[in-house]
């Protein structure tokens, strides 16, 4: 049966289908988040591209959390709106937070050899993507991969 | 004698249906070459069946109420299958609201005599099914909707056909625009006929391509470098003195790219890296009786 | 002409890894007087800022080391995603695969030899393995 569509309120609702949180407090784990993502990614059938796109982007922000803030809590879950079916990761960190984040988001800001956040190149592999930081207490970045996006 | 309106109108389903499919097969713009007379009976029995059952006099003036669940998801079905069948947003609307008239019709009828409860429940029954028809034109936009996009899939399917013109040197002629979601699929089909060919040697082909603006023109360098990274070259050809004329006006750069405006041209660049050589036939013995 | 070194990466790294492999083929090349080295990723389904930065570097030691980095095997999903990352990998060659990237080295390392050394001319390189 077809999924049904109520009011404008009701449309357009992001469905949570499966959660799964994991804490990064080492190097080790980004490899370990990153395969975590990966069968996630592969159960709901994403092309091997966006896969890819997904995973190096959870890859880069992993890193980030670990080198700016030692460590958080990632958040990996499989989520749904309409017909379309996706990925939602959510970083967490309590780490310094990001002063000017509409600087951080602009290309060429600590990017290059000095392995900066390159924040603009991983925004560029996702489909959505959310920064909140407030100074001395952390920073929250969501992305959100569709799996035919 | 409020609290009756819901079972008064449970009383009348016969007569409301009835009277529905009376509405619908006056109306002009019925379509019988669509859909025949017993399908649209058994479709509007079912829907007044589903309201009727959930109908009380609370949620009359609540068409958020979830007692209609059932109604919705038989109204989405009804309106998705009309848009896939090819029904105008026209003929589905007035499907919907022809009830509204069989509805009111009824009341009337029943409630002559008392002009303020009629007037209220008149209101509260075209609230409800101004809801249901909002739901309507929203599902029967997406049902048009999914049409397009697997359309749309398909279209981007057979239009990235990687050629392979010679040992080593694979083409891609890209016909229509040329989008973001579009380049991903052009990237991964021509990087993976690289692969698998192991050509040295890319031409993507843009004669097909109406426009080239500078987000078409990023693809286009985003394409380049992703079969260099692959050590692979990548040649673009099929540049129309058009296209030569936006790419200047528009400033873009495309001096790292190799450019040829035929796909013989830029065919012929290949072979001369691949250091090759096209001959014809017969000049060739003419030198080698000239030797001898 | 000396000969190649090859290094085929199984796994997705770990960094600490991924540093070693830095340094453990630094060392191989000045141990074996190497000129060329070939690193085979045709096996690596992610390339993330970290690792290229470390194949950047690979690339970049080895050459003041006077030897040839040419990465081979890169998956069409790594190079698609390093290109929207901005990570071009400027500075490192390319080769479709090992053969490839063999014949690369040979012409790359012969093109020096010419330019630094026109005695050698007539010595076509031969002893690459």
């Amino acid at each position: 049966m077809e999924k049904r569509t109520t009011a404008t309120t009701r449309t357009s609702l992001v469905t949570v289908l499966s959660k799964d949180k994991v804490p990064i407090a080492r190097e080790q784990d980004v490899v370990l988040f990153r395969n975590r993502v990966k069968e996630y990614a592969t159960k709901i059938g994403m092309g091997i591209v966006n896969q890819t796109k997904l995973i190096t982007a959870a890859s880069e922000l992993v890193r980030n959390m670990l080198r700016y803030a030692n460590g958080g809590d990632a958040l990996i879950e499989v989520i749904s709106k309409g017909r379309e079916n996706g990925i939602r990761l959510t970083f967490t960190d309590e780490g310094p937070g990001i002063a000017d984040v509409q600087k951080a988001m602009k290309d060429g800001f600590s990017t290059g050899k000095s392995l900066g956040l390159g924040l603009p190149g991983t925004k560029r592999l996702v489909s959505e993507f959310d920064i909140k930081s407030v100074v001395g207490q952390g920073t929250v970045v969501t992305v959100i991969k569709w799996k035919n996006g | 004698m409020k609290k009756d309106i819901a079972k008064l109108l449970q009383r009348k389903k016969k007569q409301i249906i009835d009277l529905w499919m009376k509405n619908q097969l006056a109306d002009a713009s019925l379509r019988e070459d669509l859909m025949s007379n017993e399908e649209l009976l058994e479709q509007s029995d079912e829907l007044v069946n589903a309201l009727l059952s959930k109908l009380t006099d609370d949620n009359l003036s609540n068409a958020e109420s979830t007692d209609f669940d059932d109604v919705y998801e038989i109204l989405s079905g009804i309106s998705i299958s009309r848009a896939r069948q090819g029904f105008s947003p026209r003929e589905t609307g007035v499907y919907i609201f022809s009830l509204k008239d069989a509805l009111q019709e009824i009341v009337q009828q029943e409630l002559r005599n008392d002009p303020v409860t009629l007037y209220e429940v008149s209101i509260k029954i075209s609230k409800l099914i101004d809801s249901f028809g909002v739901v309507t034109f929203e599902t029967f936009i997406k049902g048009r909707e999914e049409v397009i996009l697997r359309q749309t899939d398909e279209i981007a399917e057979i239009s990235t056909p990687v050629i392979r013109v010679w040992d080593g040197i694979v083409a891609l002629p890209i016909i229509g625009t040329l989008d973001s979601a579009r380049t991903q699929v052009v990237m991964e089909s021509l990087l993976q006929e690289i692969v698998d060919t192991g050509s040295g040697i890319a031409i993507l082909d843009i004669s097909g391509v109406p426009a080239v603006d500078s987000l078409v023109a990023q693809h286009l360098i985003k394409t380049v470098s992703a079969t260099r990274l692959m050590g692979a070259e990548c040649i673009i050809s099929g540049i129309r003195p058009e296209i030569a004329q936006t790419v200047v006006h528009l400033g873009i750069d495309l001096s790292n790219i190799v450019t040829k405006s035929t796909l013989a041209s830029a065919l012929k660049h290949a072979f001369t890296l691949l250091q090759l050589e096209v001959r014809r036939k017969q000049k060739e013995t003419s030198t080698l009786k000239s030797n001898i | 002409m000396g000969h190649f070194l090859l290094v085929t990466i199984q796994v997705d790294l770990y960094d600490r890894l991924a540093l070693n492999l830095e340094a453990d083929l630094v060392q191989m090349v000045s141990k074996t007087g190497a000129r060329g080295v070939l690193i085979d990723i045709s096996a690596v389904s992610i390339v993330d800022s970290f690792m290229g930065r470390i194949i950047g570097n690979i690339a970049n030691m080895t050459k003041i080391m006077d030897a040839e980095t040419v990465v081979v095997g890169m998956q069409p999903a790594v190079a698609i995603t390093l290109i929207e990352l901005g990570l071009p990998l400027t500075g490192v060659h390319t080769a479709l695969n090992v053969e490839k990237g063999m014949e690369l080295l040979r012409k790359k390392i012969l093109v020096d030899g010419e330019a630094d050394n026109s005695d050698d001319e007539d010595q076509p390189g031969d002893g690459a393995e």
